[in-house]
This record gives structure tokens, sequence and C-alpha cells, in this order.
């Protein structure tokens, strides 16, 4: 009996070890929690394609938008972890998720397994084109003379364009008149026609409004200066080094994965992101791409742990919840 | 003229040869761009006639099949699919009553009615002719009028666009068959239902009952097929005999000169409508339509054939809704920013490809700009060859019998709607709306009321109050700003020319019972 036992177990093991070996072995499906064409969309089927080439099998993009991407997040911390069932998650649904939805289905920092960091994208602080201060140096003391006067636009409670503009008001000390819409376009639009004063957005936005003068931006909140952007300085150069937000965009398993194949989803991450043409279409976007120790599971696990202490007091302080 | 040297430089992107290998055939030189525009106008004209399956999820879904295409190429294909939709759209509407997109709830009012009365191929014939028309025309707007209406767009702030929307309200008591007081009931629940979901400014969750799946309010889809497509179904399955009329006598399969000359400057007053609403940021796009229908009831001679298969009312608004469809692309090719959600994803597909929208596409990428416009011409034409023969099946369709007709229906509004977000609980929503639609049926309350109330309640409320904020609380705002208080105005007129008669007819109709 004893034996059996063994034996079965020993089986049992092959057979774990064999799947692991052997997966993929079906396409696998990768929840964008937001709507296809997005930025985080973007990212994802840039990457997917490559990864897809590397892992033999098709991952599917399969958009589940909804409640500030907590949806289609909650869904792949429920599915099950066998290695089929991954996500593109970001920011907003790994870091600010926490203090703005108080019933949160999730913890980003213990239902996941983190597969690696793909490409976050800078955050810009822009104003339309006619608002007077000329730098970020005149912006911050205008912004603090004005104060409620100024009038910011963003896309909707929860989005990047919000979390993000909320730091910098918190930063600051401002509280300026926050004009919401449903969605970036709807808020550039207003921004370009100088409807609303100034606002904080992902860089693939806004880079080709600020290209051809529609509105004007005054800082990257990176610690290097955008290639799409060269122009414009980052935060440190221009008087506020403590401004640092970007809108990364990692891969997540549901708890459980095996690490053996949350290593073969890194491995495959790795090769797209040192891929030429993979890289220089991310690059071409104003992505930026982790470093080589950025790119490991742990150093996502840590970032993660990082951005929800980051986010948290500063939403609560802030005063703001999305339910 | 540039004009003209443009125009060329889109013919000859459009019609351009690439060498091709073909399997079996080898190397040989096809006009690729053609192809895929033609493919495009196909795929659109097929899930537009799907019920529920529409070009969001659609685009979606073919979105990863354009990464080994060259952009110009890939975006031409799935420009195709979106206005390929829009015709496509009519077919449903015409013949089961389903409006698949907010843009063709109008059609079903008279466009049913007409094929109810075995005059269904004159609806889709007129329906495809004035949509080929509408077409050509916005087209021709884009390529010489595109840069300057931009301005347009940029007119329009918060306060205009609420004003606009009152003036859509107006739209909705003209759209009433019967009794105005119901009318006004269904476009209230229809603007109630639109608060549903999380509030845009506070992050609170209103009316969704603690269900996770409300939190991003009800989607059109769910509710249009609930209250049109489900309801249809029941109300059918009820009373067979209605549906043996739609059955019984086909008729003529195309519009008669009679016919077309009833229709011509229905078509055109549609097109310009349709045009111009088109550009209009936040889905202008869905007022054309009706705004259409509205016109057309207003100046016929007799406004009573309106809702019983008055020809006017399929071909003003079907040239409307495709213009709309066309000048849609105006914000996004000279702007960079996407007036509704399908012009979002195609930022996205554009975005992929490595041309990220802005001010500057038409300046720097000139080949994909007139390219673009040159392929919507085609496809307009590609869609007039491809749907005009299919009329005749169409109709054979009605030949169908329901019994067997109705659970293919009932699976594709399914599918449909599980693809919008890939959520099930969308369908489960869809079957209640069902249940609610037919109730109304019964008590001859309107449904087209209420998704109209539906569609402006969301973007009314939304710009009501970033006017308000940005004004800090001054509703003066509404009539400081010329703009806004000249479509204040406009929409005070209609009012009252909309309700006398209907008060009139009401009090007629009194006594002639």
């Amino acid at each position: 009996m004893k034996r059996l036992l063994i034996a079965t177990a020993a089986l049992l093991a092959a057979t774990a070890a064999g799947h692991a070996q052997a997966y993929p072995t079906k396409p696998i499906t990768m929840v964008v929690p937001f709507a296809a064409g997005g930025p985080t969309d973007i990212v994802a089927r840039i990457v997917s394609e490559h990864m897809s080439r590397t892992l033999g099998q098709q991952i599917v993009v399969e958009n589940v938008a909804g409640a500030g991407g907590t949806t289609g997040t909650t869904r792949t911390a429920q599915a099950a972890p066998d290695g089929y069932n991954i996500m593109m998650g970001h920011m907003g649904t790994h870091g600010a998720a926490p203090a703005l939805y108080p019933n949160l289905k999730y913890d980003p920092t213990k239902d996941f397994e983190t597969v690696g960091m793909a490409a976050g994208t800078p955050i810009l602080i822009v104003a339309r084109r006619d608002l007077p201060p000329k730098d970020l140096k005149e912006f911050m003391a205008y912004a603090k003379q004005q104060n409620d006067k100024l009038n910011e636009a963003h896309a909707g409670v929860g989005s990047v364009s919000h979390t993000t503009c909320v730091m910098l008001n918190v930063q600051l000390g401002i509280k300026p008149t926050a004009v919401p819409y449903k969605g970036t376009g709807p808020a550039l639009n207003d921004l370009v026609s100088g409807q609303v004063d100034f606002m904080c957005d992902q860089i693939v936005n806004l880079v080709e409004q600020i290209k051809a003068g529609s509105i004007k931006a005054y800082a990257v909140a990176t610690p290097e200066r955008s290639p799409a952007l060269p122009d414009v300085p980052t935060t440190k150069e221009a008087g506020m080094p403590e401004y640092q937000v970007s809108a990364w965009n990692a891969i997540f398993a549901p708890k459980g994965t095996p690490d053996a194949i949350t290593a073969k989803l890194n491995d495959a991450l790795v090769k797209a992101l040192t891929d030429e043409t993979t890289k220089k279409r991310l690059l071409d976007l104003g992505g930026v791409l982790p470093d080589e120790k950025g790119r490991t599971r742990e150093a996502l696990k840590t970032f993660v742990a990082a951005e929800v202490a980051r986010w948290t007091p500063v939403l609560k302080q802030a005063g703001v919840t999305a339910n | 003229m540039d004009l003209f040297a443009n125009l060329a430089l889109g013919f000859s992107t459009v019609l351009k040869l690439v060498d091709v290998n073909v399997p079996l055939l080898g190397v040989m030189p096809l006009p690729v761009n053609i192809l895929l525009c033609f493919i495009g106008c196909l795929i659109g004209t097929l899930i537009g006639v799907l019920p529920g399956v529409g070009p969001i999820a659609t685009i979606a879904i073919l979105l990863p099949i354009t990464f080994g295409l060259d952009p110009t190429g890939a975006l031409i294909m799935l420009a195709g699919i979106y206005y390929g939709a829009q015709y496509g759209g009519s077919t449903t509407a015409i013949l089961v009553n389903i409006p698949g997109e907010a843009t063709s709830v109008v059609t079903t009012l008279d466009g049913h009615q007409m094929a109810k009365q075995g005059r269904a191929g004159v609806a889709l014939g007129i329906a495809a002719l004035g949509s080929f028309f509408a077409g050509c025309v916005a087209t021709l707007v884009i390529a010489a009028l595109g840069l300057p209406l931009t301005k347009l767009a940029l007119l329009f702030g918060p306060a205009e666009y609420f004003s606009l929307m009152v003036m859509g309200l107006v739209f909705a008591v003209v759209l009433a068959r019967g009794s105005v007081v119901k009318a006004l009931a269904m476009i209230v629940l229809g603007l109630l239902l639109s608060t549903v979901g999380t509030d845009l400014e506070s992050g609170q969750e209103r009316l969704t009952m603690g269900l996770q799946d409300l939190s991003d309010g009800v989607d059109f889809a769910v509710l249009a097929m609930g209250l049109f497509g489900f309801a249809e179904i029941l109300r059918n399955i009820e009373s067979p005999e209605t549906r043996d009329v739609v059955r019984g006598s086909i008729g003529r399969l195309l519009p008669s000169m009679a016919d077309l000359k009833q229709s011509f400057w229905p078509v055109v007053r549609g097109t310009g409508l349709g045009a111009i609403l088109g550009i209009l940021p936040g889905n202008g796009a869905v007022l054309g339509p009706f705004a259409s229908y509205t016109l057309e009831k207003k100046i016929a001679k007799d406004p009573r054939r309106f809702g019983r298969g008055a020809i006017e009312g399929v071909a003003g608004p079907e040239s409307a809704n495709n213009a709309g469809a066309q000048t849609a692309f105006i914000p996004l090719l000279t702007l960079g920013i996407p007036p509704n959600a399908v012009m979002a994803l195609m930022v996205g597909a554009m975005t992929i490809h490595g041309i990220i929208p802005g001010p500057q596409v038409m300046t720097k990428n000139p080949n994909l700009f007139w390219g673009m416009v040159v392929s919507m011409w085609i496809g307009n034409l590609m869609l007039l060859i491809i749907n005009l023969p299919l009329v005749g099946l169409w109709v054979k369709l009605l030949k169908v019998p329901y019994r067997l007709m109705f659970p293919a229906i009932l699976i594709f509004c399914c599918i449909g709607i599980y693809s919008i977000n890939n959520n099930p609980s969308d369908v489960l929503f869809t079957a209640f709306f069902g249940l609610i639609g037919y109730v109304l049926i019964k008590f001859s309350f309107e449904p087209a009321p209420l998704l109209l109330g539906f569609v402006l309640g969301k973007l009314m409320e939304e710009k009501l109050r970033q006017a308000l904020i940005l004004s800090r609380g001054s509703f003066s705002t509404f009539i400081e700003r010329p703009v806004s208080a000249g479509l204040l105005v406009v929409a005070a007129i209609m009012l009252v020319l909309a309700l006398l008669p209907s008060i009139q007819k009401s009090r007629d109709e009194v006594f002639t019972e």
C-alpha cells in the first residue's frame, strides 16, 4: 500500500513537472482590464505578440473593462492558476486600487504571482497653450496663487490622469477645481480648445498634440527625458524632483500559478523586451522599458508593494474614493 | 488645385499594386488596399446584419490580425468595417425590428412598418442608395473641408454640448407615434436609466443595488437588444399571425421612380444634418438620424404617415446615419482626438501601427490620410454593389418560418452582447430588459423615446456638470455663450412646434374614438 502511494506521488510529481515542461499546450488568455485601444491594451498587444512566438502558443488578449480596471483584475485573481490565465495589470489596478475601492475583492500584493514589468509610460504635466506660466516653476507659483480658480481636467475618478494629478496637487498643496470627463479623448479636446487649464496624462496620449503646439508641456515625471519629447524637461530639472510617477504596465498571474510557469512566462517577456522590433515599437510610444534588474519577477513583487504603500496615504489624504 | 493633387495621391495609394506571394500561384502584383477595403466592407456588412455584434467588438478582435499589414491597408480595412456596419445595421432594423446601434433606432420605426406592408425590399434599397449618396458627399466634405471644420469641434465646449442635448430631447418628443404623455414618461425613464453606475465626479455608485456589474452603468447594446430584440421575439411568439404579414407579400425588390423622387430631398437633408452632427466630439453622430426624422416629420404634408411606413422616415435617417459615420473621422484625422468609442479604437489601431494620431497626421502621413479618404468613397461604392444584390436574399430570409428564425436571432443577440465586455451578466441583463420591453409593448409604451433619453442622458449629465463646474455653478453660462444660447432657442421653438399639433392630434383622436 505504502509503495503504491509513493508510486502515485512520484507519478503525480512527474506529470506536474511534465506539465510545466510542456506548457503551454493551448492558447493563453491575457486579460486587459481596459477597453481595446487604450495605452495598456496597446502595450499588451505589442508585448504578447512577441511572447506568443517564443512560447509557441497564441496569447489571446481579452478586454474585460469596467470599474477602473478592477472587474478584469478580480476575474484574473479568481481564475484557475494554471498558467493559461494571465493579465496586464497597471498602476491603477495594482497600485492605487486598494485606496480607491474600499470593497476591492482582491489584494494586489497577496492574490497574484508576478511575471514581470512590461513597460511604463511617463506622465506629463500639460496645459492649454495660452496659460500664462512658461515653465514648471512659474506654473507652481501660478497654481498656488490661483488655487481653485484653476481648472484641472481628468478622465474620470480612479483613472491614471486623475490619480497622478491628485499626487501633484497634494505635493504642491493646491486644490484646483477638478473637471471630470469620460476618457482622455474628451478631456484632451477641451484642453486643446482652452475650456480647461491643465491636466496630467500618459505621454502616448499627448505627444503629437505637444509637437503640433496645440497644448504645452511643463515637465515629464521621470528621472530622464523622454526620447519622444527631448525638449521637455524632467520634473527634477524643472524644480519639482519629488514628483515621480509613471503609468507602469506589468504581467500578473493568479496566486498559486506554478513557479516553473511564471519563470517561463517571464523568460518570454524578457525576450520580447530585448527584441529590437518590439523594443522600438514600445519606445516609439514614449514607453520606458525596465532595466535588467527591473525585469525579474522578484523586482515586480517588491515594486507592487512599494506602489500600494505610496499611493494609499496620498489618495486617503486627498479624500479620493471610487465607491 | 491642391484638392485634386491630394485626391490623386489618395487614388494612387489605394490602387497601388503590391507584390504578394500568393500560395500556389507565386509572386504576383495585387491591389492590396482595394482588397482590404473590400474585405472590411464585407465583414462590416455581415456584423452589421448580425444583431448585437457591433463594430467595436469586431475591430477589437481583428486588430491583432492587422499587425502584419502596412498601416494604411490596416486602417482602410478597419474603417471599412465601421462604415460597412452602418449599412448592414439597417437591414436588421428593417427586417426584424432590432436596432444594432443607437443610430439605427430610428430606422426601426418606419423601416419595419414598411417590411410589414411587404415593402421590405424598397426600404432596404432606399437605405442602401441613401447611404451611398451620403457616403459620397461626406467623403467630399472630409476631403475639401476637413481642416476648417475641425474648428467646429473645438467650438463646442460643455455648455454648447448640453444645449445640443436639450435639443435632442425635443426630437424624442417628436419621435412618438402615440400619446405624448407616454412618450415623455419613456424619455424620463431613459434618462433615469442613464444615471445608473459610478458617479463621474465623486466616484460614488448610484442605483447599482450593490451589483458590481452595474458599476459602469447599463450598456446601450444591452438595453437596445433587450427592449427591441428580446421583447420583439416574445411578442412575435405570442402572436404568430403578425409575422405572416411580413412573410406573405414581398412586393417589389427595388424602389420605383416614385419612391426615389419622394426620397430625394429627405436624403439630401439627412446627409447635411448627419454630416454636421458627425463632426462634433462626444458622439454627436447619434443625433443625426433623430434630427433627420424629426425634420422630415415636421415638414411632411401628412405627418401621420410617419410611424406607419413612410419612406422618408427611412431615407432621411439612413443617410444621416451614414454621413455621420463618415464625418466622425474628421476629429480623428485632423485633430487626433477620437469623438466616440469606435474612433478611440481606431486611435489604438493607428498607435499599434506606429502612427500616433495628432494634428499632424495629414502633413506627416499624407498617404495614409488621403488613402483613407479615397478608400471611403470606393468602399461606399463597394457597399452599394454588395448590398443591392443582397436585398433579394435578405427579403427571402423573411420566408424562413419564425420558429426557426427566432432561436437564431436569440443566439446571435446573446453572442453579440457577450462580445461587448466578455461578461455573462450582460446577457442576463438583456433578458431582464426583454421582459420590461414586453410589458411596455403590452401597455403600448414605445421603446424608441426611452432609448433616445438613455443615450442623451449620459452625455447630458456629464456636460451639464462640466459646464456648471467651469462656470462655478452659474446657470447663466448656457445663455451667455452665443452658440449655446442659439441652440436653446432652436430647441424652444421646436418644442412649441412639436407640442402644438400633437396636442391637437390627441384631441382629434379623442373625438374620433
